[in-house]
């Protein structure tokens, strides 16, 4: 029997809020798109996952250093997600619903296909910017990648509620999310607006997926896990509603990481590793069925 | 056309269908037999998923999982699950267990049907979703029932239909392993098709479909939403269940990676390619989805796209890329599929007359 202790359970809980920011993230990209577009971008994970592998092509290949190649690949993403939806979401955004879903799906394939082709299958090493190390806080070791996972993570989301709180182009952004027809009347450029914000999307998943890429390492099917786990995130903290995300990736994330940490002393036995992606889905549905808007989320007003 | 002439259209087509199955074997390869095997496994799986999303209107991520159902429940009534600790015996035909896999799929499916009520549009696609990607871990998880990781084996076993291989001759043909599993196949297939005709041309197709095109309308006409949205389910789910039992029965061997993410995908691409809510232009995309499976293992794409490096181990994932931009391009060109495609030719046609 192992002993639980103190700065064991300490360090489970930082851990898991490390997952539980890289979630944060993914799901406020989902959000900021279903938001501004009514769209849920299956593609989010495959995307995020691109943009890593060009932080690490850049890193490696191209012998740039680590803050550098991670500014350029933000900057690569927002062009990417801004053109992703000129190109392909606009010509399908006002179809049927199926049309759009399997679009993102194309997306999520083709982008899949494109990483293999161009860098193979075989797993890399990006490498972590804040180094394999330990830091001592009040007597607990924390791994540093976890702080810097942390910290990172609430800087980016800050910067993006200080952006769509206190910005002429955020009022615009959230402007066309409530109420398209009337910012165009006001005269938001209503379409640059949504593509703005799936290049903010994109870029989110970029954090995302580089701050995911060290811990367990980088593949084409990285992402694939932690876009569920998004899903659940955004669902759970209502899918319209940002802090919702964030709240709801932090408490998934913690959730996740406690089940697997107290199943080893006996409580909630039942749990074992291959019941995380499980038990995402199961909050998935409970959440939805309980209540649809989740935590923060409104109830949505359908007029005939 | 007048409606006479399509029906008699439909008949001529099914006619020739069947004809085409039965004699196809005795000009393609063996191998390739057990290719168009998997065509007719395929078509079963999509009719279903076409009652739920064509006709039905509700889209499902997930039907990967209801196949796993089917295959796993065949799987374990024809060997059994008592070597991994589990409580059955099995022994049991692998053709009488097929039936069996579309009652236990359907059953779960209509048992799903009722959370998924509440559900519509993009937030059913997520839920579905999540029960794909979750799947293995599932079976994983419940390894006495389902032999974990490891999977079961199937080859060789007396219960299978294929062991009849060498035995039967018919008109001086003695049938082959590959060819026991077409016919076994395909006989489920047609018989799966009238079926969902013969489902979809009455009273409860019509009650389909008006849920898809408006459930407000559909209520206002006294179309009963949760008993038709169920029952699609349980059909659909029963339909993906006869082909999952199927699929393995062919596949001699079932693991928890028989049913990846990226099945449930295709079936939906399939249906896509073959037209929503139709039935003839599916026969298409069991087709697309068989081989477009092979293009992806980099079989022959060079010789189809002359400046894709055919050197599949240093450039894999090209087909992939073709797969996504085709599927995103079909969306944009050609939302009804091949189906409607023929429909719009069959229109042109009625317009001259």
């Amino acid at each position: 029997m192992i002993v639980a202790t103190f700065a064991d359970f300490m360090q489970q809980i930082v851990s898991g809020l490390a997952s539980g920011g890289i979630y944060a993230l993914l799901a406020l990209a989902l959000v900021i798109i279903h938001r501004s577009t009514g769209v849920i971008n299956f593609a989010q994970g495959e995307m995020a996952m691109f943009s890593t592998y060009i932080a690490w092509t850049l890193t490696v290949n191209h012998g740039w250093s680590y803050w550098p190649a991670f500014v350029a690949t933000l900057a690569i993403s927002f062009g990417g997600g801004v053109a992703t939806h000129r190109i392909v979401i606009r010509p399908v955004e006002r179809g049927s619903v199926l049309r759009i879903v399997i679009v993102t799906i194309g997306l999520l394939i083709a982008i899949n296909g494109f990483v293999v082709w161009e860098w193979t299958g075989e797993p890399q090493q990006l490498k972590s910017p804040f180094g394999s190390g330990v830091v001592d806080v009040g007597g607990v070791a924390i791994a540093a990648q976890d702080i810097g996972t942390i910290v990172v993570a609430l800087v980016i989301v800050a910067l993006l509620w200080a952006l769509f709180q206190y910005t002429k182009v955020g009022l615009a952004l959230r402007a066309s999310a409530v109420n398209p027809a009337e910012a165009r009347l006001v005269g938001v450029r209503v379409t640059w607006m949504l593509a703005l914000g799936w290049g903010l999307a994109a870029t989110l998943g970029a954090v995302a997926g580089m701050l995911t890429a060290p811990s367990v390492g980088l593949d084409p099917q990285m992402m694939q896990a932690i876009l569920i786990y998004a899903f659940a995130a955004a669902v759970l903290g209502g899918i319209d509603s940002p802090a919702g995300a964030v709240v709801g990736g932090l408490i998934l994330g913690v959730l996740l990481n406690m089940l697997g940490y107290l199943s080893q002393y006996g409580a909630f036995d039942w749990f074992t590793e291959e019941l995380r992606l499980p038990t995402a889905l199961l909050i998935i549905l409970v959440v939805l069925l309980v209540r649809p808007t989740g935590i923060f989320g409104k109830p949505e007003v359908k007029r005939v | 056309m007048s409606r006479r002439a399509t029906r008699i259209a439909g008949f001529a087509g099914f006619a020739a269908l069947v004809v085409v199955v039965i004699f196809l074997p005795a000009f393609i390869s063996d191998f390739k037999t057990q290719q168009y095997a998997y065509v007719g496994i395929y078509l079963i799986a999509l009719l279903g998923l076409n009652i739920l999303t064509g006709y039905t209107g509700q889209i499902s991520l997930g039907h990967g999982a209801f196949m796993a159902i089917g295959g796993y429940t065949s799987a374990v009534l024809m060997v059994g699950n008592t070597q991994f600790g589990g409580p059955i015996g099995g022994g049991v035909r692998d053709v009488w267990t097929i039936p069996i896999a579309g009652l236990v799929a359907g059953v779960i499916g209509f048992l799903f049907g009722i959370p998924a009520l509440r559900l519509s549009g993009l937030y059913l696609a997520l839920a579905t979703f999540a029960i794909a990607v979750a799947t293995p871990s599932l079976i994983k998880r419940f390894e006495e029932w389902s032999g974990g990781g490891t999977g079961i084996q199937l080859f060789g076993k007396p219960q299978a239909t294929g062991s009849l291989a060498g035995q039967v001759t018919i008109l001086g043909h003695t049938l082959t392993y590959n060819e026991w599993l077409y016919y076994l196949a395909w006989t489920f297939a047609l018989v799966a098709f009238v079926v969902a005709w013969l489902i979809l041309r009455g009273r409860t197709g019509r009650a389909f479909r008006a849920v898809r095109d408006s459930e407000t309308a559909a209520v206002s006409s006294g179309v009963s939403l949760a008993r038709y949205k169920t029952l699609s389910f349980g059909i659909s789910a029963g339909y993906a269940g006869v082909a999952g039992g199927l699929f393995v029965v062919t596949n001699s061997y079932v693991n928890p990676d028989t049913f990846p993410i990226a099945l449930s995908i295709l079936l939906l691409i399939g249906i896509v390619v073959g037209g929503l809510g139709g039935l003839a232009g599916l026969v298409f995309g069991a087709i697309f989805v068989e081989f477009i499976t092979f293009w992806a293992q980099g079989e022959d794409l060079g010789s189809h796209f002359p400046g894709f490096i055919v050197d599949q181990t240093k450039k894999p994932g090209g087909p992939s890329i073709v797969y996504g931009v085709v599927l995103i391009l079909l969306m944009f060109l050609l939302p009804d599929g091949v189906g409607g495609l023929f429909r719009r030719v069959g229109q042109l046609f009625s317009r001259r007359r």
